[in-house]
This record gives C-alpha cells, structure tokens and sequence, in this order.
C-alpha cells in the first residue's frame, strides 16, 4: 500500500520539477515577450428594458480583461460595470448602457478593452426582455405546451390503428420512428453544435456536446441493458419518450429565446406547423406498445415525459440562459436519441431474425425514409 | 477631477437669469451647465431643476419603451454620449490642454549676413498613450507627444531640425512647405532608421498653417501611429507692406498679436484595433478632453484657431462653430480670408487652415464646437469653449 502511494507520487513530483523549472527558467522568453495579450469576450445575455440595455459577458483570455469604453451604434456610451474592475479568465460581469433604444430596429454594441480590442454584439431586433411575471409564465407555458405536449399527445391516438396493422405494418412504424429519431439527432446534434459556438471558447463548446452525447448514450444504453437483455414494450417506449422530451426541451429552449428576442411570433401558421412536425414522435413513442396492453395511465405518462420538457425549455429560453449550458442540454438530448435509434433499431432485428428473415427489408427501408422525409417536410412550417 | 476643483469658479456665473429667456434655450443650456458642473451639482440646485426639466422635455411623448434610459447620467455626460472616466495626462506625458497654445520656436541664433537661424531637436520614440480613458494605445511620437511639437518660425527663417529616430522603425520628417528635394523627408531622402539620424533644413516659405509628418512605408501605419505635428510659418509684416496690420497680428511676439488667443487644434483619429477605421476621434489626441474640460477664452480677445486635419481612413473632417461664424484661411497662406463669414469648414487630410473669430458681443456660456460629422462627434471629437466676461 505503502509502495503504491510512494509509486503514485513519483510522477507527480517530477511534475512540481518540471513546472518548477520552467518557471525558473523561463526557455519562452523570447516567443512571448512582445506578444500583446490575448483576449476574448463572450456575450451571455442580453437584456433590453426601460433602464437601457444590459450585457452579461464572460471574458477569457491570457490577462485580465478591463473594458473600458462601450460604443452603441458608433457612439461612445455611459456604462456601468457590475461588479467592476478587470475581469479574471471566465469571470462575468454585467455591462449596463442607459441607452435610448428603439423598438423594432437593430443596434449594434462595441466593447473597447484596455489595449484597444473591440469585442462587437448586435441585437438583431430590439424588444423589452421578459420579466419574470405570471402572465409572462402562463405564456411561455402555453408556447412549451403547443410545441410539446400537444403534438406528442395526438401523435400517440394513432395507436388504435396501430394496434390493426399487420406484421409489415408494424415493421413500418418502428421504421417510420428510427427514421424521425435520426432526424432529431442531427437536428438536436446541430442545434448544440450553433449554440456552443456562442460560448465562451474555454468551455470548448463542440467537444462538449460530442462527449456529452457518447457519454449519455454509453450511460443509457449500460442502464437499459442492465438486465441482460435490451429493453422492449413499456421499457422501450419510456426511453423514446425520454429522448424525445430532452430534443424537446432543446426545441422549447430555441423557440422560447426567438420569442424572447422578437425574432419570431406564435401565429397560427407556426402552431399549425409544430403540431404537424411533432406528431410523429407521439407516433414513434407508441410503435413498440401495439403487441402489449398497457394500462390507459400508460399513455399521458409517455405524453407528460416527451412534451412537458418543452415548456421547461420555453421559460429557461425567455429568460435566456447561458449557451455552454444549454450545449450540455442538448448534448445529453443527443446521446438520449442515439441510445433509442440502436434499441428501436435492434428490436427490429431481433424480430426478423425470429422470423428468419432479414432486418433489411422493403417495409424497413420505406419506413425510415418516411421518417426522415416528413420530418424535413414538416420542418419547413417550423424552422425560422 | 478638475470640475470639482472649479466648481465653485462656475458657480459665480452659471446661475444666470434662467427664467428671462425662452423656455427652450433654458431647458438646453440647463442641461449643458448642469452636466457640465458635474459634482458641484450639489451648490446648485437652481440648475438641478433646469437640467430636470431639460430631461423631461427631451423626450416628448417618448416614442421607444426605453424612456427611462433618457433621465439617467444629469448632463455633463451629453446625455449620456461621451466617454466614462478619465485620461491620465501624467502619465501620458502631456495635457491636451497644455497643447493648444505650447508653441516650440526654437533655438535662435544669427547666420553670417543678419538672417535668423531656428533650430529644433526632434525625436521619435515609441510609446504607449491613452488616446480616451481607459484605452491605450501603442503610438509612435515625435517627442514624446501626439501630436508632435508645433514647431512655429518665421516666413524667411532658415530652418535646421536635428531629427534623431529613437524608435523600431525607419522614420522620417516630411514638412508641407518649400524645400529641396533632399530635404523632402520621404524614402531615399532623409528617411532614417533605427537609432540615426537627420537634420533637414530649409527656408521658412510660405507663410501659414502647415503640418509635417513621417513619410515612411507603409504611410498609413505611420501617420495614424502619432508621427505628426503643426508647423506654422509666422508671415514678416515687411514683406506684406499692404497688409502689414493682419501680418503683424499673426506674428508671434509682435505687440498687435498678444491680444490674440491663439489654439493649435489637430484633427485627428486612432484605430485602435488596427482593422483600418478609427475607434476614438479627438481634436489633439485625447476624446472628450475639451468636453469635459471646456478652454476657456476670454470674450473681451478675439481668438485664432490653427486648424488642422491629419484623421486616417476617413476622407475628410470638419469644424462647426455654434452660435457664432468665423473667417477662414485656408492654409493660412493670404492674409485676407479665403472664406467669410461661414460656420462650419471642412478638410481632407493634410489640408489646414487659419480661423478667426471673436465672442465680444455674446453672453458669457458654454458654446460647443465639433465636427459636423455626426459619427465623429459620438466617437469623441466633441468639444465646448467656455466663455467668460
């Protein structure tokens, strides 16, 4: 025991020398000395009220970052900084401006750091932020409800007619549901990837959602298959149901930010859309319930699991949030829809193969194209 | 903070009869004088509520959501457009206030045959500078300063300038007046490198309000780095015998010009992240440093402005006057006016002029001037005189 520890130490020892060293040394002396520092500002929020406009920003880079002058639509604006002073390496900071803005038109805000580096944001259209008020709440509710919760709801009354399809049939659900899955992983997939470029560059936002999305498909799939065997019935429809509601919860996420910062409004044409785009996951969460019974309870558990999590994304993206967190959502939510692709996937290759029968088959193919194709087609209604 | 310090100074005058003049001029000069006051705000709470009132009236009806964003900051933030904090002049070395009348005329002697000789030691020399509070900026100096000396002699003088390169790069002294052209100070004519050094030399013509600059490659860097300054050419009185008055007025040292008040004012810009647009806009140097700290001028004295323009990347820049007209020279080369009677003249770079113009017959106040480029007035090329009885 003894012997392990001194063994573990031994690297670790050698480490403080070498660090030691270098500190002493200083062999990069010459590469570094005129190098001005590096710096990087990251815009997390922007809040627009009756005060003017509000920035919190996050700097990273090789010193402390100190802003010193604030320029709105080219002029030299008042500013308070809280708290104030130079910002540490991923510190945050909010940046107050009194600014006259105008409603409905575009300003563009530069930060001038100490040495004269201009760190630019626009906001595209100005409109008050939401404030955190009931009414407020009922309707971001309301936005999460239409674009969750009511789709997946009458997506899972297709079920009866599921219930009469034949073998082919069936086959042709589960199909339909991997294929509308591969759309919400590349679109979940995507989705993170825009976000994390809004992060700031030290949380390394593309790596994070690639590595958070092995990890929760890796974590599922050891969870799913702890029995021994793959889930199916119930088992299976739960974890569509729970990667659905985390892609959702992306989606309400988006769709709450756009409706937070006027760049979209729920006309009936868009509530129309959601309703077409996400009736086919109610669809696929059902698929591998036809040969049970389950009880009715069954089904508005499923329903709550997939779509109420868009509502949780809507208030979160009203009030705006960080971007390298909502990466992390997102990233989970993809690994979520990777670990139901392969289970949807190999229970359709264990049923051929009861069968003798291959996994590749015209109902299989037809099935996942049509998955893909209505959910691209109906993604034109929703996507702004 | 200087406005503490004169508070009490501003005080004497700035609660003038409000209430006898229209409401409108109350509520802007309200707002001016206040804001203006800054933290001697407290002694005057007469002009609190103008400024009060100057916000309330500001904004009609309030078309945006943001009204409430227009009260805030009092007045001596224009409303809240200028820059926060202020410039260390220290530790920049020099005071934007000191440069307006800092006239360098050089070592005098008298060559063989009665002529003046001036001679002047120049020097460039990297440096850092904080061209608006809080924002540095690596500049290259002519003395330690941008802009570089004024270098003022008399039309006729024999002109000898030791110029010594202290800093990274070659540099030279290119001088917008009547030369040789081994004295031209451009690439393969007395451009010198690193660590050597020049001396150019020439006769003063013609009179007026000239400019020199380095002519290195590449010229862009070089000019909107800090390597420029006013060089002003004094006209002799005895070789303008039909306009020897005006002459002898714009001669340095002569009786008829000491009542003159007499501002050297460079135009100039700073990019400051180098992506070839100018962040910061002044008039020498610092932005806002005679917004926040007026120049003061006596009204009883007509005052003469040594304008000139070096902004990079920007065709032109301007001065506009308000609530008063000036006569303009343009390059200060006649001794009539090339313009009359006009508010608000423009240049491109390089060019220069002489303005004059007198406050005899105004009300003692605040009276801003700036460029009459919008974009270059928010960016800091905002200033106000302070004229006092």
């Amino acid at each position: 025991m003894i012997r392990a520890a001194g063994l573990a130490a031994l690297p670790l020892v050698a480490l403080v020398a070498v660090i030691g060293l270098m500190a002493t040394l200083n062999p990069l002396a010459t590469v570094s000395v005129t190098a001005p520092p590096i710096e990087t500002l990251t815009v997390e929020r922007t809040v627009l009220d009756e005060g003017g406009i509000s920035l919190l920003v996050r700097a990273s880079g090789s010193e402390p970052l100190a802003i010193a002058q604030v320029q709105v639509d080219g002029a030299f604006w008042r500013f308070a900084q809280e708290p104030p002073g130079p910002l540490a390496r991923l510190a945050t900071a909010w940046i107050r401006i009194p600014y006259p803005w105008v409603g409905g038109e575009r300003h563009k805000l530069v930060m001038i750091s100490r040495t004269g580096a201009t760190f630019e944001h626009a906001i595209a259209v100005a409109v008050a932020s939401p404030k955190w008020s009931l009414a407020q709440m009922r309707a971001y509710t309301w936005i999460g409800f239409v674009v969750g919760f009511v789709p997946v709801s009458l997506g899972m009354l297709f079920y009866p007619l599921l219930q009469r399809l034949s073998r082919r049939g069936f086959e042709f659900t589960l199909a339909l549901t991997v294929g509308l899955l591969l759309f919400l992983l590349i679109d979940t997939l995507a989705e993170g990837l825009e976000l994390a470029g809004g992060a700031a560059p030290e949380f390394q936002g593309a790596a994070l959602v690639w590595l958070v999305a092995g990890l929760t498909f890796l974590t599922l799939m050891a969870i799913g298959r702890r029995g021994g065997h793959a889930p199916e019935g119930i088992a299976l429809a739960t974890y569509i149901a729970l990667g659905v509601g985390l892609h959702n919860l992306g989606e309400g996420l988006a769709v709450g930010a756009a409706f937070a910062a006027g760049e979209a409004a729920l006309g009936a044409f868009l509530v129309v859309g959601f309703v077409l785009h996400n009736l086919t996951e109610g669809v696929g969460i059902v698929a591998p319930l036809t040969e049970d019974r389950p009880h009715l309870y069954v089904f508005p558990a499923l329903a709550a699991l997939a779509g109420l999590p868009a509502i949780a994304g809507a208030w979160a993206g009203s009030v705006a949030y960080a971007p390298h967190l909502a990466a992390l959502f997102l990233g989970v939510g993809a690994g979520a829809i990777l670990q139901v692709v392969v289970e949807v996937g190999s229970y359709l290759a264990r049923r051929a193969a009861r069968t003798g029968a291959s996994w590749l088959s015209a109902s299989t193919v037809t099935g996942t194209f049509a998955g893909v194709a209505v959910m691209y087609a109906t993604a034109f209604l929703v996507k702004f | 903070m200087a406005e503490t310090g004169t508070g009490a100074r501003r005080a004497r005058w700035a609660p003038r009869p409000a209430a006898t003049r229209p409401a409108l001029e109350v509520s802007r000069r309200g707002m001016l004088l206040g804001g203006l006051i800054g933290s001697a705000g407290a002694l005057l709470p007469r002009l609190a509520r103008a400024d009060a009132a100057a916000a309330a009236t500001a904004s009609p009806g309030a078309p945006y959501p943001a009204a409430g964003a227009h009260a805030s900051g009092g007045a001596m933030d224009h409303g809240g457009m200028i820059t926060v904090g202020n410039v260390d002049s220290a530790r920049n070395g020099f005071d934007p206030h000191d440069l307006l009348a800092d006239f360098t005329t050089g070592a005098i002697s008298t060559l063989a045959g009665g002529r003046r000789l001036r001679q002047f030691e120049v020097v460039a020399e990297d440096k850092e500078i904080e061209v608006a509070p809080g924002v540095f900026f690596p500049a290259w100096t002519f003395n330690g300063r941008v802009p570089g000396p004024t270098l003022r002699v008399s039309e006729g003088d024999r002109v000898r300038i030791r110029f010594v390169n202290h800093g990274s790069h070659p540099h030279s002294i290119h001088f917008h007046g009547i030369h040789s052209a081994r004295m031209d100070g451009v690439p393969g004519a007395g451009l010198v490198e690193p660590g050597g050094e020049f001396v150019y030399e020439f006769d003063a013509f013609p009179f007026g309000c000239h400019l020199y600059h380095c002519h290195a490659v590449p010229l862009k860097r070089h000019i909107h780095k800090g390597l420029y300054g006013a060089f002003i050419v004094d006209p002799d009185p005895a070789r303008h015998p039909e306009h020897a008055e005006a002459a002898r007025s714009r001669l340095l040292g002569a009786p008829e010009n000491a009542r003159w008040q007499e501002l050297v004012m460079v135009m100039n810009a700073f990019d400051t992240n180098f992506d070839e647009e100018n962040e910061v806009y002044a008039v020498n140097t610092v932005a806002h440093a005679y917004a926040r700290r007026p120049i003061p001028l006596d009204r009883q004295r007509p005052v003469r402005v040594y304008l000139v323009n070096v902004t990079e990347f920007d065709p032109i820049n301007s001065f506009h006057l308000h609530a008063n007209f000036f006569d303009y020279y343009d390059h200060g080369t006649t001794l009539t006016p090339t313009l009359r009677t006009v508010d608000t003249v423009m240049q491109c770079q390089a060019q220069r002029g002489i303005l004059e113009f007198s406050f005899k017959d105004h009300e003692p106040g605040l009276y801003m001037f700036h460029a009459h480029q919008s974009e270059f007035v928010e960016l800091g090329w905002m200033s106000f005189f302070e004229v006092r009885p």
